[in-house]
C-alpha cells in the first residue's frame, strides 16, 4: 500500500511540472506578442515604442535567457507566486483564490449529481426487467452527451426559471441559484458515467462469478448491487477522475450562461485579453485540480479491487 | 423423441408421459428430507433447449430424458456442442442469453421446475440443487472475500445470520479441504490457487446442504493431480451428506471413475445411457465406440507416434545444456526460479515429450531451447551450432527452421486474416514471395493437414477448433522447419479431434522428418505420440527415458503421482505395454544427458 501510494505521489508531481512547463513554453516562449499584449496592458493593441517594450521584459524578467526565466518562475511557483495579473496588477494566486470557492461550490455539486446521476440510470437501465424502460434509460446517456452545455444551460433559464418561476435563473445567491448551472454542468459528465457504467454493468453481468451467484440462489438485485456494480464500477471510476478535468472546462460557460462569479468567468476575461500570467495561473490550477481528483481515485482503487495492492501474492 | 428413446437402458430410460405418477407427485407437493422412494430425484422428460441468435435458431437439446436418483452420481459425457452443459443450465433454471426451453419437463422431487415461478426456483438454486462451475479462475468474484461468498450461499436462504454464516463458512471451506481455512477465508481469490479456489467453490455449491449437486466440467482447468484431489475430495462429502451429482465432463476417464451410470450425448440428444460398466465395457451406439477409441486416457497403448528418429550418427537437432531461468521476485524478494538446471535435446524426426504440471517450467524450458527467451545461465544449440548468444539477421535466419503451434487455437490465429494470410504470414516474414507463390504454397499446405482448398479464403472465425489448430500447424509447417514446439497442441481440443490433430502431426513427422517437443500436461495424450519422455517438476527434470518405460516402469515417486491420477485409471486395468514397448533403461541414440 505504501509503495503504491508513493508511486501515484511520485506521479503527480511529474503531472504538475509538466503541466507548468509545457504551459510556460507555450505562453512565454512565442516570441514579441506576449511583450506587446503586456506593455499595451492587456487591451488592444495600440503603438508602442522599444524602450517601453524593453522596460516590459526588464518588470517581467523576460530579457533573462530562457533557462534562466523558467527557473526563476519555476522556483516563484514553487513558493506560490504565479506572477501578477496584467490586467489589474492583483497577484494571480490572490486572484484565484477569490474566486474559487464559488467555482469549487459548482463544480462539486455538479460531480456529485453527475456521480449519482450517472449511477442511477446505468444502475436501473440494468436492472429493470421492462424492455421499453432499459431501452429509454440506456439511450439517455448518449443524448445527454451530444447536448452542448450552453443549450442546456439557457434551456434550464427558459422553463424552471422563466416559464415556471422555480428558482433563479442568474447570481449565486444561495443553494438556489447553485441548483441550475451544477446540474447543466453535471449532465455531459453523468452521460458518459452512465453510459460507461451501463456497459461494465452489463459485461459484468456476461462473467461467470454472476453465474455462481444465481446458482446460489440469489437475485437479480443481489447479483446486480453486491456483485457486479463493484466490478462494474472501476472502469466508471477512472472515466470519473478524467472528467473533473471537464467540470472546470465546463464551468466557463455555465458561469458566463448563468452570470456567477467564479475561476470559469476569470478565465473567459483573462483569456479575451490575454492576461498571460493568470491564464498560465489557471492551467496550473486545471492540473492541481486533475492531479487530486485522479489521485482520489487511486487512493478509493484498493478499496474497491483488492488485487491493486495485494496482487501477486498468489498461494499454493 | 425417436434416437433417445431407442439407446435409453432398461431402469434409466424414462418415458415422458407417465401421467399417473407425475400427478400422483404433483399431489404431494414437495417434501424436505428424502426423496420419495422409488422416485428419481431429477427426472428430466423430453427436453428441448434452443438458442435464438440473429443468425437464427440452433437447437442445443433435442429431447433429453434422464433421471438421477437421491445419492446418485451420473454423469453426461460428450464433446463440445453437443448441449450437455446447456442441460446442466436448464435444470438450474440458468440458460444463458438468448437460450429459451422449448418443450420438456424438468421434474425436481416432485416439483416440475418450469411451472414454478422465479422466486420459487430462487429458493430451489443454492438450497436444494447447487452448481459447482467450470472454471475457478474466473468463477469467484474477485473483489470479495472467499469466506464472504461461502457464506453468502448461506445468507440468501436465510439459514444463518451473519456471525454464525462467517463461522460455518470457514468449518465449510476446511471440509471442502481447503488449508487453514479462517485465514483463507479472509482472502480474496487472486491469492488463491486454482485448485483451492475449485474447492472454495465446492464449498459454496455444498453450503446449504442441496440435494443435488451439478458439476459442469468442474476440474477440467486443473493439473491432472490436482484434479484427482477434488474430484476426491468432492466424492467424499457428496458421499457423506448423500448428495446426488451430475457430472457433465468430456472427459470419459473422468466419468468412468466417477459415475454409476453413464449418458452420452450427441448433437443433443442422449446416444446411449446405462450403467457405467456396460456403456464402457459394450457400448451400442457408433458414437459411444467412437468416443472410447479416441479417448487417449482409456486406451493407453494404442500410439499413434511416428518412425522415431533419423539419421542415429547425426548430432541433435536441438540441445540444452544447463539451462536455468530466473525470474525477478517481487518487491526485493529473492529470484524465482522458473527452470533450474535442464539439460535435454530433440532430435530430427523424433518426438520428446515435455511433462508437468501448470508452473513446472516446461514452457519456459521450451522457449528458451528455441531462443524465444533468453536463459539465464547455460547453453543451447542447434544443429551443433551454439546459439545461446546468437542475434540480429542469424538469429531470424534459425526462426525460420524452428516453428510454434501454440495451446490455443482460438486465440492464436489472426481473426481479421484469411487462412491463406495466416499460413502466408511466416513465408511473407522470410521473404518467400510473391503472393501467388505464397498462395500456392499455403494451398499445398492445406492439402497437407487435410483441410479443403476453398478454406483458404475462409476466416479462423469460421472454422472449428480442430480446423483452427490444423490452419495453425500448416502456418508452422510453412517455412519448412526443422523443429517444432508443440505446447499443449490438443488440450483446447475435444477427444476424437485430439485424436486427429495427433494422428495429423505423426503423419507429416513421418513424411518431412520433423522433430516435436511436445508440451503436454496430459500423460495420456504424450504416451500416444511421444518416444521419449522428460518429467518435469519445480523446475527439473525428475525424469527422462523412453516414452513406454517411463509409463511401465517409472523410476520417480512424482512420475508415479502424475500416472496415477489419469481419469480412467481406476476402471482401466495394468496398462498393457505396447507392442513397440522398448525395455527400459535401454541405451540407444536417443539416449539423453539429464541435469
Amino acid at each position: 500500500m505504501g509503495r503504491y501510494l508513493t508511486r501515484r505521489l511520485l506521479q503527480a508531481v511529474l503531472v504538475l511540472w509538466a503541466a507548468y512547463t509545457v504551459s510556460f513554453a507555450v505562453l512565454y516562449l512565442l516570441p514579441g506578442d506576449a511583450v506587446e499584449i503586456m506593455a499595451a496592458g492587456g487591451g488592444e493593441i495600440t503603438e508602442v515604442t522599444d524602450e517601453q517594450l524593453d522596460a516590459v521584459r526588464a518588470e517581467y524578467g523576460l530579457d533573462a535567457p530562457l533557462a534562466e526565466q523558467y527557473l526563476d518562475r519555476l522556483g516563484a511557483a514553487l513558493t506560490g507566486d504565479l506572477g501578477t495579473s496584467v490586467q489589474t496588477g492583483e497577484r494571480v494566486t490572490a486572484l484565484i483564490a477569490e474566486q474559487l470557492p464559488a467555482t469549487l461550490r459548482l463544480t462539486a455539486s455538479a460531480g456529485a449529481l453527475a456521480l449519482l446521476l450517472g449511477s442511477a440510470v446505468a444502475l436501473a437501465g440494468a436492472h429493470t426487467r421492462r424492455p421499453w424502460l432499459r431501452q429509454t434509460l440506456l439511450s439517455l446517456p448518449a443524448l445527454g452527451a451530444s447536448a452542448p452545455t450552453f443549450w442546456v444551460g439557457l434551456l434550464l433559464i427558459q422553463l424552471v426559471s422563466f416559464r415556471w418561476g422555480l428558482l433563479p435563473a442568474i447570481g449565486d445567491q444561495g443553494w438556489q441559484s447553485l441548483v441550475l448551472p451544477a446540474l447543466t454542468l453535471a449532465l455531459p459528465t453523468s452521460a458518459v458515467l452512465a453510459q460507461v457504467f451501463a456497459k461494465s454493468l452489463r459485461d459484468a453481468w456476461e462473467e461467470p462469478y454472476v453465474a455462481t451467484a444465481l446458482a446460489k440462489g440469489a437475485s437479480p438485485a443481489r447479483v446486480t448491487f453486491r456483485h457486479a456494480a463493484r466490478n462494474a464500477s472501476l472502469p466508471a471510476l477512472t472515466v470519473f477522475g478524467v472528467l473533473v478535468g471537464n467540470l472546470l472546462a465546463g464551468s466557463v460557460v455555465v458561469e458566463t450562461v448563468f452570470s456567477r462569479t467564479g475561476v470559469g468567468r476569470v478565465t473567459a476575461t483573462s483569456v479575451t485579453v490575454q492576461d498571460i500570467p493568470v491564464v498560465q495561473g489557471l492551467v496550473v490550477l486545471g492540473a492541481v485540480a486533475f492531479v487530486l481528483a485522479n489521485l482520489a481515485v487511486d487512493l478509493v482503487y484498493p478499496f474497491l479491487d483488492p488485487r491493486v495492492t495485494t496482487g501477486g501474492a498468489v498461494a499454493r | 423423441m425417436n434416437e433417445p428413446g431407442t439407446a435409453h437402458e432398461p431402469g434409466t430410460a424414462h418415458e415422458p408421459g407417465t401421467a399417473e405418477t407425475e400427478g400422483a407427485a404433483r399431489a404431494e407437493g414437495r417434501r424436505p428430507g428424502p426423496a420419495v422412494p422409488g422416485r428419481p430425484l431429477l427426472s428430466l422428460s423430453d427436453l428441448r433447449v434452443s438458442y435464438r441468435t440473429r443468425r437464427g435458431v440452433e437447437e442445443a437439446v433435442r429431447g433429453v430424458s434422464l433421471d438421477v436418483a437421491a445419492g446418485e452420481v451420473v454423469a453426461l459425457v460428450g464433446e463440445s456442442g453437443s448441449g450437455k452443459s446447456t442441460t446442466g443450465q436448464a435444470v438450474l433454471g440458468l440458460l444463458p442469453a438468448g437460450g429459451v426451453r422449448e418443450a420438456g419437463r424438468i421434474v425436481f422431487d416432485g416439483t416440475d421446475l418450469t411451472r414454478v415461478d422465479a422466486r420459487r426456483l430462487r429458493s430451489l438454486r443454492g438450497r436444494e440443487i447447487a452448481l459447482v462451475p467450470q472454471d475457478p479462475t474466473v468463477s469467484l468474484n474477485p473483489v470479495r472475500r472467499v469466506g464472504h461468498q461461502v457464506a453468502e450461499a448461506l445468507l440468501i436462504h436465510r439459514l444463518a445470520d451473519r456471525a454464525e454464516a462467517a463461522e460455518r463458512a470457514v468449518a465449510l471451506l476446511e471440509r471442502a479441504g481447503v488449508p487453514e481455512p479462517a485465514v483463507r477465508a479472509r482472502q480474496f481469490p487472486h491469492q488463491l490457487s486454482g485448485g483451492l479456489r475449485q474447492r472454495v467453490l465446492i464449498a459454496v455449491a455444498l453450503a446449504a446442504g442441496p440435494r443435488l449437486l451439478i458439476a459442469d466440467e468442474p476440474t477440467s482447468a486443473l493439473d491432472v493431480t490436482v484434479q484427482r484431489q477434488v474430484l476426491d475430495h468432492l466424492e467424499t462429502l457428496t458421499r457423506s451428506s448423500g448428495t446426488a451429482v451430475l457430472l457433465i465432463t468430456h472427459d470419459l476417464g473422468v466419468a468412468a471413475d466417477r459415475a454409476r451410470r453413464i449418458a452420452v450425448m450427441s448433437g443433443g440428444v442422449i446416444v446411449e445411457a446405462g450403467p457405467t460398466e456396460r456403456v464402457l465395457g459394450a457400448p451400442r451406439h457408433p458414437y459411444t465406440r467412437a468416443l472410447l477409441r479416441a479417448a487417449p486416457s482409456l486406451d493407453g497403448a494404442r500410439a499413434v507416434r511416428g518412425a522415431g528418429p533419423r539419421e542415429p550418427g547425426r548430432p541433435p537437432l536441438a540441445r540444452g545444456e544447463e539451462l536455468v531461468k530466473e525470474f525477478p521476485g517481487p518487491r526485493g524478494a529473492p529470484a524465482h526460479r522458473a527452470v533450474a538446471g535442464v539439460s535435454l535435446q530433440v532430435r530430427a524426426g523424433e518426438t520428446l515429450a515435455l511433462v508437468g504440471e501448470s508452473g513446472s517450467g516446461k514452457s519456459t524450458t521450451a522457449r528458451m531451447l528455441v531462443r524465444l527467451t533468453d536463459a539465464t545461465s547455460g547453453r543451447v544449440f542447434f544443429d551443433g551450432e551454439d546459439i545461446t548468444r546468437l542475434g540480429g539477421a542469424r538469429l531470424r535466419r534459425l526462426r525460420r527452421r524452428v516453428q510454434i503451434v501454440q495451446q490455443n487455437p482460438y486465440a492464436s490465429l489472426n481473426p481479421r486474416f484469411s487462412v491463406a494470410e495466416v499460413i502466408g504470414e511466416p513465408l511473407r516474414a522470410c521473404g518467400v514471395g510473391p503472393r501467388r507463390v505464397r498462395w500456392a504454397r499455403a494451398a499445398e499446405l492445406l492439402e497437407r493437414v487435410g483441410l479443403p482448398a476453398g478454406t483458404l479464403h475462409r476466416r479462423p472465425g469460421e472454422l472449428s477448433g480442430g480446423q483452427r489448430q490444423r490452419v495453425a500447424i500448416a502456418r508452422a509447417l510453412a517455412p519448412e522447419p526443422e523443429l517444432v514446439v508443440c505446447d499443449e497442441p490438443v488440450s483446447a481440443l475435444d477427444v476424437t479431434t485430439q485424436a486427429q490433430i495427433l494422428e495429423l502431426l505423426t503423419t507429416l513427422q513421418d513424411e518431412l522428418g520433423v522433430g516435436y517437443l511436445f508440451i503436454s500436461h496430459d500423460l495420456a495424450v504424450v504416451r500416444r505420440i511421444a518416444h521419449r519422455v522428460a518429467v518435469m517438476r519445480r523446475g527439473e527434470v525428475v525424469e527422462e527415458g523412453d516414452v513406454e518405460r517411463i509409463f511401465t516402469s517409472p523410476g520417480h515417486d512424482y512420475t508415479r503421482e502424475l500416472l496415477d491420477a489419469i481419469p480412467g485409471s481406476r476402471t482401466r486395468a495394468v496398462p498393457p505395454a505396447g507392442p513397440d514397448a522398448a525395455p527400459g533403461g535401454r541405451d540407444g541414440p536417443w539416449e539423453v544427458t539429464t541435469a
